[in-house]
């Protein structure tokens, strides 16, 4: 069944037949049919942005907060060139996005024409595929199969380039019946099932066994968390996370051994130099966990469960692959474990479990608090006090404080943090929070902020506020890009070069001046009555919490040392620990 | 690819050498969809990969597919982070890595020109027949040759122009295919 409509009204169309409620963008010359269609019905809503970047990284908020597909409208030109940082943040953190740019009409494709840049070319290399429609015949496949690639297998953004003549020209309207019968692209969702028991017998075997997990589990959705849950409780293994994997498995649960890396848990980091067999779980082995890579858990067998080939044996060697989806595979082996022994294998009185103990009792995320000044680790672990019962949504942005939040605030569920792991985005907390709060009008959703990273998409304020959306955005004020300060005095000799934070905003008189609601706090006796004003207070708030100006963030595996080389709390003089050799790294 | 490392090295750990470069040739089938070329040059580019040879044309029009070869000097480990990264290409059917696969025959083209007078001419008629060069395009003064066969018979026929009045050299880079009735 075809029905003839403009190619501006198949974009909203497809968007229809794709379920998408919410899109987030900025209107322009040559997305003008497109937003016309928008005015002419109302079945999708359109949040109106500030800027592009802003959009794209509400889109990755949306996506990963519910799973879904996000959705970005931008112009050509500026407003694809301002799209590119959150695309390529999607990328790197396997976010689906579908991206709809307009471009100039295809006649003057080529010639420089105003505002015409070649999209499809600068977004190549930051998309997992892109397309530039030049025939009003392809564009509803186009639409649909970006939708596909943009969701299936490792997720990731896909950029569909319209040019004005085609958001203008008739055509036939169509939903392909089987858009996952792509002729080259073909995911593989199924692990190998003689693999999969292969690794269930060394599980069997292994003495001191970790689970290793990461956004893969998040990505394969909900279902994938229970497996998880479910395969832990069976085995008995202990449980770490990357960044990207909190809330996967309950930091509530005995199990968990906290995030793992270069701020993770000394128990995690201990736990898998230790190991004899880790099994990786929808992680990539980046190099923000495994550190010094030729000193990487030296005695491990490495199973890596991963549904993109690419990844496995990239930088660590793999002793067993199994490509595919990480639900699946997990389910196999609870159902192969479970036919082969219905022993836990590592009971909590085990050896492993009793040097675990050991490492947990180093307590490697203490700190010292102060009745004076707000420590920023109390601060999260008041606001998490605070918020526990309740329904929330965390956002940060990058630095810091988005590793304490790591640290000390506990996720107990999927898709309940959002914050750039791999590209690392500063300004991504706030508009990320805008789009969680779209997706979820109710629940409670807190931008975990500093006061650098959030000055770089402070605008976007002004669009929680144009649509009521009640965010509230803690800032970690410590007056420095402390991540930043935190190298320097590490690396630098205290030579704190344009890191310090100059010429601040009132931020209190900033949210009133923007319509929103303005805090500020510097006594930590005030702290829980401030935050509780901020949960109380029906629309976006700006949270100013004044904290201590020179806290580092520990505990931390410094450049080039191995994950049992790790600075501890009580380590004062910084300055002295990374050698020569280590300066060069980042 | 980066279990044995330096000690020290630049941003990220930089490989220690544990096995030698090899030089493999790939072979691509992908679909011959406007901008293809540039997603492989672009992903060999970004990635820090070598390309020594690249051919690309359309071999199967009906389908629109092109067969990409791709011929690349790279340490076991990222050759097959090579493969791999190929075959994330979403227009990507299929990496044959026809080297590995044994048994294949590769083929190149060139156009030579050599200018020169008298004795030479004679001499670099003879070389030319040698090799099975054939004369495309002949003045009083220079020949263009159209030589076909594997790189290292056209490098030493080049090198033998080289005295003999060499002016220019055009090459396809190389064509490769595998030996026996599979098919990619």
């Amino acid at each position: 069944m075809s029905e003839q409509m403009s190619g501006a009204e198949m974009v909203l169309r497809a968007l229809k037949d794709q379920n998408v409620e919410h899109i987030f963008g900025y209107p322009g010359g040559a997305v003008l049919p497109i937003y016309d269609a928008i005015f002419q019905q109302d079945d999708i809503k359109h949040i109106l942005v500030r800027h592009e970047q802003g959009a794209t990284h509400m889109a990755e908020g949306y996506a990963r907060s519910t799973g879904k597909v996000g959705v970005v409208l931008v112009t050509s030109g500026p407003g694809a060139t301002n799209a590119i940082t959150g695309l390529t943040d999607a990328l790197l953190d396997s976010i689906p996005l579908v991206c709809i740019s307009g471009q100039v009409p295809t006649p003057l494709i080529g010639s420089d024409a105003f505002q015409e840049c070649d999209t499809v070319g600068i977004t190549r290399n930051c998309t997992k595929h892109n397309y530039l429609v030049k025939k009003i015949e392809d564009l509803p496949r186009i639409l649909h199969e970006a939708f596909y690639i943009a969701s299936s297998g490792r997720p990731g953004p896909v950029v569909v380039d319209i040019p004005k003549d085609v958001q203008f020209a008739m055509g036939d309207y169509y939903k392909p019946s089987n858009e996952s019968d792509h002729k080259s692209y073909k995911p593989q969702l199924n692990g190998d099932l003689g693999a999969i028991e292969e690794a269930v017998n060394l599980m069997i075997r292994a003495e001191k066994p970790i689970l290793y997990t990461g956004g893969g589990i998040i990505n394969s959705g909900k279902e994938a968390s229970e497996s998880l849950r479910e395969l832990a409780e069976l085995t008995g293994f202990p449980v770490t996370s990357t960044l990207m994997g909190l809330g996967a498995f309950p930091a509530k649960s005995d199990q968990w051994l906290g995030m793992l890396g270069m701020h993770g848990t000394y128990e995690a980091n201990l736990a898998m130099h230790d190991a004899d067999l880790i099994v990786c779980l929808g992680a990539r082995f980046d190099d923000r966990i495994t550190g010094r890579l030729d000193a990487f858990a030296p005695n491990s067998t490495k199973i890596h469960v991963d549904i993109d080939p690419s990844s496995i044996g990239k930088t660590v060697h793999i002793d067993l692959p199994i490509i595919g989806d990480c639900n699946n595979i997990i389910l196999e082996m609870i159902r192969i474990w479970r036919e082969k022994t219905d022993q836990n294998r590592l009971s909590a009185s085990s050896v492993w479990w009793k040097q675990i103990e050991e490492w947990r009792d180093v307590k490697s995320l203490r700190y010292e608090n102060s009745d004076e000044v707000i420590k920023p680790q109390f601060a999260i672990q008041r606001l998490n006090e605070a918020v526990k019962d309740k329904d929330t949504y965390i956002t940060t942005e990058v630095g810091q404080h988005q590793m304490w939040a790591a640290q000390y605030f506990q996720f107990n569920e999927p898709n309940r943090f959002m914050t750039s792991g791999g590209l690392g985005t500063m300004g991504y907390g706030l508009p990320a929070a805008v789009g969680v709060q779209v997706a979820h009008p109710d629940a409670v959703v807190i931008d975990i902020a500093g006061e650098a990273s959030v000055q770089m998409t402070m605008q976007e304020f002004s669009t929680a506020v144009q649509f009521r959306l009640p965010i509230k955005i803690f800032i970690l004020n410590n007056e420095y890009m402390g991540m930043v300060r935190q190298w320097q005095q590490l690396l630098h000799g205290s030579r704190y070069s344009s890191s310090y934070s100059e010429s601040l905003p009132d931020f209190v008189k900033l949210a009133e001046a923007m319509g929103g609601k303005g805090i500020r706090c510097d006594d930590p006796a005030k702290l829980d009555d401030a935050i509780q004003d901020m949960l109380d207070y029906d629309g976006p708030v700006l949270f100013d919490c004044r904290v201590s100006k020179e806290e580092n963030c520990l505990p931390m595996i410094p450049s080039g040392k191995a994950h049992n080389e790790m600075i501890l709390p009580e380590t004062k003089d910084i300055g002295n620990v990374i050698d020569e050799k280590g300066k060069v790294l980042v | 690819m980066n279990t044995n490392l330096q000690p020290s090295g630049s941003a990220y750990f930089i490989t220690k050498p544990t096995a030698e470069p090899e030089r493999h040739t790939l072979s691509v089938l992908v679909d011959n969809e406007p901008g293809i070329l540039a997603r492989i040059a672009g992903l060999f580019s970004a990635r820090g990969f070598n390309i020594d040879s690249l051919t690309v044309s359309e071999t199967n029009h009906e389908k629109g597919r092109s067969r990409i070869t791709v011929v690349t000097v790279a340490r076991p480990k990222v050759l097959r982070q090579i493969k791999l990264q190929l075959e994330r290409l979403i227009p990507v059917h299929k990496v044959h890595d026809l080297t590995q696969e044994g048994k294949c025959l590769e083929r190149e083209l060139a156009l030579v020109k050599v200018a020169g007078k008298g004795e030479n001419r004679v001499e670099t008629l003879r070389i030319a027949d040698a090799f099975r060069a054939q004369v495309v395009d002949a003045s009083t003064e220079s020949f263009i040759f159209e030589i076909t066969g594997k790189s290292s018979k056209i490098e030493q026929f080049i090198a033998l122009m080289m005295p003999l009045g060499l002016v220019e050299v055009v090459r396809t880079g190389i064509s490769a295919i595998s030996r026996g009735s599979s098919k990619m």
